[in-house]
Protein backbone atom coordinates (compact mmCIF):
# COMPACT_ATOMS: atom_id res chain seq x y z
CA UNK A 1 0.00 0.00 0.00
CA UNK A 2 1.60 3.52 -1.21
CA UNK A 3 1.36 5.79 1.34
CA UNK A 4 -1.06 9.12 0.64
CA UNK A 5 1.65 11.27 1.43
CA UNK A 6 3.77 9.80 -2.17
CA UNK A 7 0.84 11.13 -3.94
CA UNK A 8 0.82 14.25 -2.22
CA UNK A 9 4.53 14.53 -3.19
CA UNK A 10 4.31 13.71 -6.53
CA UNK A 11 1.45 16.17 -7.09
CA UNK A 12 3.92 18.94 -5.15
CA UNK A 13 6.46 17.94 -8.11
CA UNK A 14 3.90 18.52 -11.00
CA UNK A 15 2.61 21.54 -9.51
CA UNK A 16 5.99 23.37 -9.28
CA UNK A 17 6.81 22.10 -12.40
CA UNK A 18 3.84 23.78 -13.86
CA UNK A 19 4.36 27.40 -11.89
CA UNK A 20 8.17 27.48 -12.94
CA UNK A 21 6.50 26.66 -16.54
CA UNK A 22 3.77 29.63 -16.06
CA UNK A 23 6.17 32.40 -14.81
CA UNK A 24 9.22 31.33 -17.52
CA UNK A 25 8.15 30.74 -20.52
CA UNK A 26 7.43 33.53 -23.51
CA UNK A 27 5.22 31.45 -25.27
CA UNK A 28 1.73 31.86 -24.58
CA UNK A 29 0.90 28.07 -25.98
CA UNK A 30 3.33 26.54 -23.41
CA UNK A 31 1.41 28.40 -20.56
CA UNK A 32 -1.51 26.90 -21.08
CA UNK A 33 0.06 23.79 -21.00
CA UNK A 34 1.65 24.40 -17.83
CA UNK A 35 -1.67 25.74 -16.36
CA UNK A 36 -3.19 22.07 -17.62
CA UNK A 37 -0.67 20.11 -15.81
CA UNK A 38 -0.81 22.53 -12.53
CA UNK A 39 -4.88 21.16 -12.91
CA UNK A 40 -3.63 17.88 -13.18
CA UNK A 41 -1.67 17.94 -10.19
CA UNK A 42 -4.72 19.01 -8.49
CA UNK A 43 -6.42 15.83 -9.57
CA UNK A 44 -3.96 14.12 -8.24
CA UNK A 45 -4.48 15.33 -5.07
CA UNK A 46 -8.34 14.91 -5.18
CA UNK A 47 -7.73 11.39 -6.14
CA UNK A 48 -5.87 10.45 -3.61
CA UNK A 49 -7.48 11.95 -1.07
CA UNK A 50 -10.44 10.44 -2.19
CA UNK A 51 -8.39 7.08 -1.29
CA UNK A 52 -7.35 7.98 1.85
CA UNK A 53 -10.86 8.24 2.97
CA UNK A 54 -12.34 5.93 1.04
CA UNK A 55 -15.19 8.28 -0.21
CA UNK A 56 -15.84 8.72 -4.43
CA UNK A 57 -16.41 12.58 -3.56
CA UNK A 58 -12.81 13.78 -4.56
CA UNK A 59 -13.25 11.73 -7.79
CA UNK A 60 -16.20 14.11 -7.91
CA UNK A 61 -14.42 16.66 -7.84
CA UNK A 62 -11.64 15.92 -10.40
CA UNK A 63 -13.88 15.03 -13.10
CA UNK A 64 -15.82 18.90 -12.29
CA UNK A 65 -11.89 20.32 -12.52
CA UNK A 66 -11.72 18.15 -16.14
CA UNK A 67 -14.05 19.72 -17.26
CA UNK A 68 -13.42 23.24 -16.38
CA UNK A 69 -9.50 22.45 -18.17
CA UNK A 70 -11.42 21.55 -21.00
CA UNK A 71 -13.59 24.91 -21.06
CA UNK A 72 -10.49 27.17 -20.03
CA UNK A 73 -8.59 25.41 -22.98
CA UNK A 74 -11.06 26.14 -25.44
CA UNK A 75 -11.32 29.53 -24.49
CA UNK A 76 -7.71 30.39 -23.84
CA UNK A 77 -6.53 28.55 -27.57
CA UNK A 78 -9.62 30.84 -29.08
CA UNK A 79 -8.08 33.99 -27.62
CA UNK A 80 -4.82 32.80 -28.56
CA UNK A 81 -5.78 32.54 -32.00
CA UNK A 82 -7.61 35.93 -32.10
CA UNK A 83 -4.16 37.08 -30.78
CA UNK A 84 -2.07 35.87 -33.48
CA UNK A 85 -4.24 37.05 -36.53
CA UNK A 86 -4.19 40.52 -35.22
CA UNK A 87 -0.26 40.63 -33.90
CA UNK A 88 1.68 37.61 -35.49
CA UNK A 89 3.32 36.49 -31.87
CA UNK A 90 2.30 34.01 -29.68
CA UNK A 91 5.03 35.43 -27.36
CA UNK A 92 3.78 36.74 -23.80
CA UNK A 93 6.23 39.98 -23.38
CA UNK A 94 5.32 41.01 -27.21
CA UNK A 95 1.65 41.19 -25.73
CA UNK A 96 1.75 44.72 -24.50
CA UNK A 97 -0.97 46.63 -26.36
CA UNK A 98 -2.52 48.08 -23.16
CA UNK A 99 1.51 49.64 -22.03
CA UNK A 100 2.34 52.48 -23.20
CA UNK B 1 2.19 -5.09 -3.00
CA UNK B 2 5.81 -4.77 -4.70
CA UNK B 3 3.77 -4.57 -8.41
CA UNK B 4 1.38 -1.49 -6.77
CA UNK B 5 5.13 0.12 -5.63
CA UNK B 6 6.88 -0.30 -9.01
CA UNK B 7 3.92 0.69 -10.80
CA UNK B 8 3.59 3.53 -8.44
CA UNK B 9 6.96 4.38 -9.40
CA UNK B 10 7.55 3.82 -12.90
CA UNK B 11 3.69 6.04 -13.74
CA UNK B 12 5.57 9.15 -11.07
CA UNK B 13 8.94 9.19 -12.71
CA UNK B 14 7.55 8.76 -16.44
CA UNK B 15 5.26 12.26 -15.03
CA UNK B 16 7.59 14.32 -13.32
CA UNK B 17 10.29 13.54 -16.20
CA UNK B 18 7.80 14.14 -18.83
CA UNK B 19 7.04 17.33 -17.13
CA UNK B 20 10.44 19.04 -16.54
CA UNK B 21 11.11 17.88 -20.60
CA UNK B 22 7.87 19.98 -21.44
CA UNK B 23 8.93 22.47 -19.69
CA UNK B 24 12.48 22.92 -21.28
CA UNK B 25 11.72 21.59 -24.53
CA UNK B 26 12.37 24.24 -27.31
CA UNK B 27 9.91 23.04 -29.94
CA UNK B 28 6.41 23.57 -28.95
CA UNK B 29 4.84 20.32 -30.94
CA UNK B 30 7.57 18.31 -28.69
CA UNK B 31 6.22 20.38 -25.82
CA UNK B 32 2.86 18.90 -26.27
CA UNK B 33 3.86 14.99 -26.63
CA UNK B 34 5.58 15.75 -23.56
CA UNK B 35 2.31 16.96 -21.73
CA UNK B 36 0.39 13.80 -23.37
CA UNK B 37 3.07 11.75 -21.89
CA UNK B 38 2.33 13.30 -18.23
CA UNK B 39 -1.29 12.73 -18.82
CA UNK B 40 -0.80 9.48 -19.67
CA UNK B 41 1.34 8.61 -16.81
CA UNK B 42 -0.94 10.45 -14.77
CA UNK B 43 -4.03 8.48 -15.71
CA UNK B 44 -1.61 5.50 -14.81
CA UNK B 45 -1.28 6.91 -11.10
CA UNK B 46 -5.21 7.07 -11.03
CA UNK B 47 -5.72 3.19 -12.41
CA UNK B 48 -3.29 2.38 -9.45
CA UNK B 49 -5.07 4.86 -7.06
CA UNK B 50 -8.61 2.73 -8.11
CA UNK B 51 -10.22 5.24 -9.79
CA UNK B 52 -10.81 3.95 -12.97
CA UNK B 53 -13.52 5.50 -14.44
CA UNK B 54 -11.38 8.81 -14.34
CA UNK B 55 -8.62 7.05 -15.76
CA UNK B 56 -10.79 6.85 -19.40
CA UNK B 57 -12.32 9.92 -18.52
CA UNK B 58 -8.42 11.34 -18.49
CA UNK B 59 -7.46 9.62 -21.68
CA UNK B 60 -10.50 10.11 -23.16
CA UNK B 61 -11.31 13.72 -22.38
CA UNK B 62 -7.51 15.39 -21.72
CA UNK B 63 -5.46 13.47 -24.01
CA UNK B 64 -7.77 13.14 -27.14
CA UNK B 65 -9.62 15.90 -26.36
CA UNK B 66 -8.08 18.71 -24.98
CA UNK B 67 -4.49 17.99 -26.08
CA UNK B 68 -6.18 17.39 -30.08
CA UNK B 69 -7.31 21.28 -29.70
CA UNK B 70 -3.74 22.60 -28.49
CA UNK B 71 -1.64 20.72 -31.65
CA UNK B 72 -4.27 21.68 -33.88
CA UNK B 73 -3.70 25.54 -32.54
CA UNK B 74 0.08 24.95 -32.70
CA UNK B 75 -0.48 24.09 -36.43
CA UNK B 76 -2.05 26.91 -36.95
CA UNK B 77 -0.03 29.22 -34.85
CA UNK B 78 3.26 27.86 -35.67
CA UNK B 79 6.41 30.03 -36.43
CA UNK B 80 9.62 28.92 -38.09
CA UNK B 81 10.94 32.13 -35.99
CA UNK B 82 9.89 31.27 -32.87
CA UNK B 83 11.88 28.29 -32.64
CA UNK B 84 15.14 30.98 -32.80
CA UNK B 85 14.02 32.81 -30.41
CA UNK B 86 14.77 32.92 -26.55
CA UNK B 87 12.17 30.89 -24.89
CA UNK B 88 12.73 32.11 -21.20
CA UNK B 89 11.53 35.54 -20.44
CA UNK B 90 13.50 37.82 -18.33
CA UNK B 91 12.21 37.40 -14.72
CA UNK B 92 13.04 33.63 -14.74
CA UNK B 93 15.45 34.02 -11.82
CA UNK B 94 13.37 35.46 -9.92
CA UNK B 95 10.54 33.21 -10.60
CA UNK B 96 12.82 30.07 -10.05
CA UNK B 97 13.69 31.11 -6.38
CA UNK B 98 9.83 32.09 -5.26
CA UNK B 99 8.64 28.37 -6.87
CA UNK B 100 11.18 27.28 -4.92
CA UNK B 101 10.45 28.93 -1.70
CA UNK B 102 6.13 27.97 -2.77
CA UNK B 103 7.57 24.16 -2.88
CA UNK B 104 8.93 24.42 0.71
CA UNK B 105 6.29 26.21 2.09
CA UNK B 106 3.58 23.51 0.68
CA UNK B 107 6.37 21.25 1.63
CA UNK B 108 6.54 21.76 5.15
CA UNK B 109 2.71 22.31 5.72
CA UNK B 110 3.02 18.97 4.45
CA UNK B 111 5.08 18.00 6.67
CA UNK B 112 3.25 19.45 9.48
CA UNK B 113 0.20 17.90 9.25
CA UNK B 114 1.47 14.43 8.34
CA UNK B 115 0.80 12.99 11.73
CA UNK B 116 -2.46 15.10 12.67
CA UNK B 117 -3.97 13.72 8.94
CA UNK B 118 -2.44 9.93 9.33
CA UNK B 119 -1.36 9.93 5.83
CA UNK B 120 0.75 7.42 6.14
CA UNK B 121 -2.05 4.45 6.02
CA UNK B 122 -5.01 5.09 3.89
CA UNK B 123 -8.71 3.94 4.62
CA UNK B 124 -8.92 1.39 1.61
CA UNK B 125 -12.63 0.94 2.11
CA UNK B 126 -13.37 2.54 -2.24
CA UNK B 127 -16.92 1.43 -3.35
CA UNK B 128 -15.92 -2.00 -5.63
CA UNK B 129 -18.08 -0.15 -8.72
CA UNK B 130 -16.37 2.88 -9.31
CA UNK B 131 -18.22 3.69 -12.15
CA UNK B 132 -21.95 3.21 -10.50
CA UNK B 133 -20.64 5.17 -7.61
CA UNK B 134 -19.79 8.08 -8.89
CA UNK B 135 -22.84 8.14 -11.06
CA UNK B 136 -24.75 8.25 -7.79
CA UNK B 137 -22.81 10.97 -6.21
CA UNK B 138 -23.12 13.30 -9.63
CA UNK B 139 -26.95 12.57 -9.67
CA UNK B 140 -27.58 12.69 -6.26
CA UNK B 141 -25.23 14.95 -3.70
CA UNK B 142 -23.68 16.90 -6.78
CA UNK B 143 -26.67 17.62 -8.73
CA UNK B 144 -26.14 21.44 -9.15
CA UNK B 145 -22.61 21.84 -9.33
CA UNK B 146 -23.29 18.86 -12.56
CA UNK B 147 -25.50 21.54 -13.92
CA UNK B 148 -23.80 24.35 -13.63
CA UNK B 149 -20.67 22.44 -15.19
CA UNK B 150 -23.17 22.53 -18.20
CA UNK B 151 -23.61 25.85 -17.94
CA UNK B 152 -20.27 26.95 -18.07
CA UNK B 153 -19.36 24.65 -21.06
CA UNK B 154 -22.14 26.13 -22.69
CA UNK B 155 -20.53 29.57 -22.13
CA UNK B 156 -16.59 28.67 -23.27
CA UNK B 157 -18.20 26.60 -26.28
CA UNK B 158 -20.08 30.35 -27.32
CA UNK B 159 -16.86 32.30 -25.90
CA UNK B 160 -14.56 29.72 -28.32
CA UNK B 161 -16.30 30.50 -31.14
CA UNK B 162 -17.01 34.08 -30.84
CA UNK B 163 -13.08 34.70 -29.88
CA UNK B 164 -12.14 31.98 -33.07
CA UNK B 165 -14.37 34.30 -35.74
CA UNK B 166 -12.49 36.10 -38.35
CA UNK B 167 -14.46 39.00 -37.89
CA UNK B 168 -16.35 40.25 -34.55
Amino acid sequence: MIPTEAYLILSLALFTIGVVGVLTRRNVIIVLMSIELILNAVNINLVAFSRHFGSVDGQVFAIFIITDAAAEAAVGLGIILAFFRNRETVLADEMDMLKW
Amino acid sequence: MILNQILFYFFALLAIGSAILMVTRRNIVHSAVFLISTLLATAGIFLQLQAEFLFVVQIILYVGGIMVLFIFVIMLVNLDVALRQIQFNRQKYVAGVLTLVLATQVFFALWVARAGLNLTNPADKMPVRNTEAIGDAIFQRYMLPFEIASVLLLVAMIGAVVMAKRRV
